[in-house]
């Protein structure tokens, strides 16, 4: 187990400088190749030969390109000065790069975005889970049922239907004409009643398209796991049907589930950029569609590392948990 | 259907009267609705076992072996993926009727009186628990006041009872950690940790290399001797029943189509299938072993099953019985004491057949 947890570790480590290197590549190296100038677009459009080559001096862009992307490691760890040797720009550890179109550091611009966007994920990701799996419980169990047809008929419109259809439409009845829910985000710590309330609607919306695809995995998963010869050896012992599905059947129909599951919350947190963008929240998700709009380099560098960095810790998390859950696993 | 139905039935006419036997199954149908038309698994099944006896229930696969064992148990009430089988007869067990009797009484007896071994211990236990966990669980779920300490040291003490070298520490391991001879063991202690009268093997040993099976089916005895049960073994493999077997009962197209003791039909078989069963058989007690001789053709779709004997395509003798092969269902008939037979071709022609052409071959 403890061998097992380690090797995972060691892998995130190297999966994580992976990115960091990609993304370093992508938006460093690839300009260059193109003929576009990254000084060029950190400047803005007003630009003079002088202020162009004082941003590159000052960005270190004038150094060669695998020195600039330990410049980025180190900045990560310890932090790091971008210096003209007269004009300074500090930006503290960890230090994902300064927007100078926005003159802010990218770190605290992304933790405080990262409230938003994780609000929206965990609430949702609750509300889906339990919904798309009790739904998919149910209809398994009530197969060829009406209940079944009606369940599975929704749930294919809840993939069907994009977020910003259902979002609009929920936003135009539910916020301006019934007026229900307010649509203001509120952090949690300022308020708690209103940052429920601002976000319920959001979660509602978020949750149905996920919870649509739960219900159909854990409806075919779980029917196919009740055709297992262990499930016929579990009735043969003379369990009753309760512990037959809720514990023989279920165990074994979470861990696809699990999995899914690991991988929609992380590149949820990385950014719901359709959900926040339709409710207008100011999110990772939110952030990254301005900060492309605008050609802030450095912000969506840091939003792509951000979201590549919690799509790996989820994947960790879910490894962890299927180790926890199927004892095969942790041979491995 | 209406014409297998009055024949079979007019043998033991279905009484609800409580059988002397301590395991009587009478008429045991098992039909499954598909799609493509209704698949009669098992069609008027009659047989009795005594406690302490062996019965071997031998046929190829889709003769509705399987589905006579899962019907007894109250397993296909669950029904499949395909819809709920109709099941009809009468299943007694000492003195209980079991096709009519509420599902939950069924269950009770599920685990603690009739329990069941599975083919493939692999896929038959859950990968996620324990082999103690998965015993365990079978010992309290019939002794609700059983602690799980003395739950576990009963499941400690099954795993030694069938060969399990360091019970102690086996009964924490997993599935995959067991090998297959090993998987088998923990299945039979899980099937007799509630001492079973009635315990059903389905294809024990298919899934184990033959030196496993031969260790497998010692310990199936062993344990018999020592719990004086009831034992019902399902296999394709004639070889398996010849060890172990009292009564033999052949399986064809879902019929009984031969059943006596072992050591009769053996010796005499009546019917051609089991001629070819038996030809079929590689046997390393003679010197000279001629090819195998397989039985022709394939075995009978179960919705179509053929006109009058089911067997009569693949039968080399049809054309010994007049005609009636392909119009007339054959009835089990005394051959000899105890010995029953299903064949229309006459006994003289059979035995005229059998030591002539068949007995030299085997």
């Amino acid at each position: 187990m403890l061998v097992y947890f380690t090797r995972r570790l060691i892998n995130v480590v190297a999966m994580l400088l992976v990115v960091s290197a990609v993304t370093f590549g992508i938006f460093f190296m690839v300009p260059k190749l193109t003929g576009s100038d990254p000084a060029l677009l950190y400047v803005g459009k007003i630009a003079d030969k002088v202020a162009i080559e004082g941003i590159r001096h000052k960005m270190g862009l004038d150094k060669s390109i695998i020195e600039q992307y330990f410049l980025f490691l180190k900045g990560l760890f310890v932090g790091r000065d971008y210096s003209t040797g007269v004009d300074v720009t500090h930006c503290s550890a960890p230090c994902f790069g300064y927007s100078f179109k926005t003159e802010q550091e990218v770190w605290p611009l992304l933790l405080d975005r990262l409230g938003v966007t994780a609000s929206l994920a965990a609430g949702a990701a609750v509300l889906w889970l339990v919904f798309g799996t009790a739904t998919g419980v149910v209809s398994a169990l009530k197969r060829r049922t009406l209940l079944d047809r009606f369940t599975m008929t929704t749930a294919l419109a809840g993939v069907s239907l994009p977020i910003y259809f259902t979002g609009m439409i929920s936003i135009a009845i539910f916020v301006h004409q019934l007026g229900w829910f307010p649509n203001n985000y509120v952090a949690l710590t300022t308020d708690p009643v209103a940052w429920f309330q601002n976000l319920a609607l959001p979660w509602i919306t978020l949750a149905f398209l996920y919870a649509a695809t739960y219900a159909r995995l854990t409806r075919a998963t779980l029917l196919e796991v009740l055709g297992e010869d262990y499930i016929r050896t579990a009735r043969a012992k003379g369990l009753g049907e309760r512990t037959v599905i809720g514990k023989h059947a279920m165990r074994s129909t979470l861990t696809p589930i699990l999995t899914v599951f690991g991988m929609d919350l992380g590149g949820l947190i990385g950014g719901a950029v359709l959900t926040e963008t339709t409710y207008n929240f100011r999110g990772l998700g939110y952030e990254a569609v301005a900060a492309i709009s605008s050609s802030d380099l450095p912000v969506i560098m840091g939003v792509t590392m951000f979201a590549g960095f919690f799509i790996i810790l989820a994947n960790l998390l879910v490894d962890v948990l299927y180790a926890v859950v199927d004892p095969r696993v942790r041979l491995a | 259907m209406s014409k297998t139905q009055n024949t079979t039935s007019a043998l033991t006419a279905p009484s609800a009267e409580a059988p002397e036997g301590f395991l009587t199954v009478r008429d045991l149908r098992c039909h499954f609705p598909t799609d493509d038309g209704l698949v009669k698994s098992v069609d008027g099944l009659n047989f009795s076992l005594e406690k302490g006896k062996t019965l071997g229930i031998v046929g190829e696969s889709g003769s509705g072996k399987s589905v006579t064992s899962l019907s007894i148990m109250g397993l296909h009430r669950m029904g499949t993926k395909r819809g709920a089988p109709r099941i009809s007869g009468e299943v007694w067990l000492d003195g209980e009727e079991l096709i009519g009797a509420d599902p939950d009484r069924v269950r009770q007896l599920r685990g603690q009186k009739m329990a069941m071994i599975f083919q493939d211990p692999l896929t038959a236990m859950h990968p996620y628990y324990s082999v103690g966990q998965q015993i365990i669980e079978g010992y309290r779920a019939h002794h609700p006041g059983a602690s799980k300490k003395e739950a576990r040291t009963r499941a400690i003490e099954m795993l030694d009872r069938v060969g399990i070298p360091q019970p102690d520490k086996r009964v924490d391991g997993y599935p995959h950690e067991f090998s297959g001879g090993m998987r088998q063991r923990a299945m039979i202690a899980m099937a007799l940790v509630n001492d079973p009268s009635l315990l059903i093997a389905d294809e024990p040993t298919t899934a184990l290399d033959v030196t496993v099976q031969a260790q497998i089916l010692d310990l199936i005895r062993d344990l018999q001797k020592e719990f004086g049960s009831a034992v019902i073994i399902i296999t394709h493999d004639l070889g398996v029943v010849a060890e172990l077997a009292d009564d033999i009962l052949v399986m064809y197209g879902g019929k009984c189509i031969e059943k006596g003791p072992a050591a009769t039909l053996f010796e005499s078989p009546e019917h051609p299938y089991t001629w070819g069963l038996l030809g079929s058989m590689p046997r390393l007690d003679r010197e000279l072993q001629e090819r195998l001789i397989p039985v022709k053709g394939t075995p009978p779709s179960l919705i179509n099953v053929p006109s009058g004997c089911a067997f009569h395509p693949r039968c080399p003798y049809a054309d010994l019985t007049g005609g009636r092969s392909t119009s007339e269902v054959p009835v089990l008939a005394e051959a000899s004491p105890k010995h029953h037979a299903a064949c229309h071709i006459p006994a003289a022609d059979r035995h005229r057949i059998f030591t002539d052409e068949i007995a030299p071959r085997l």
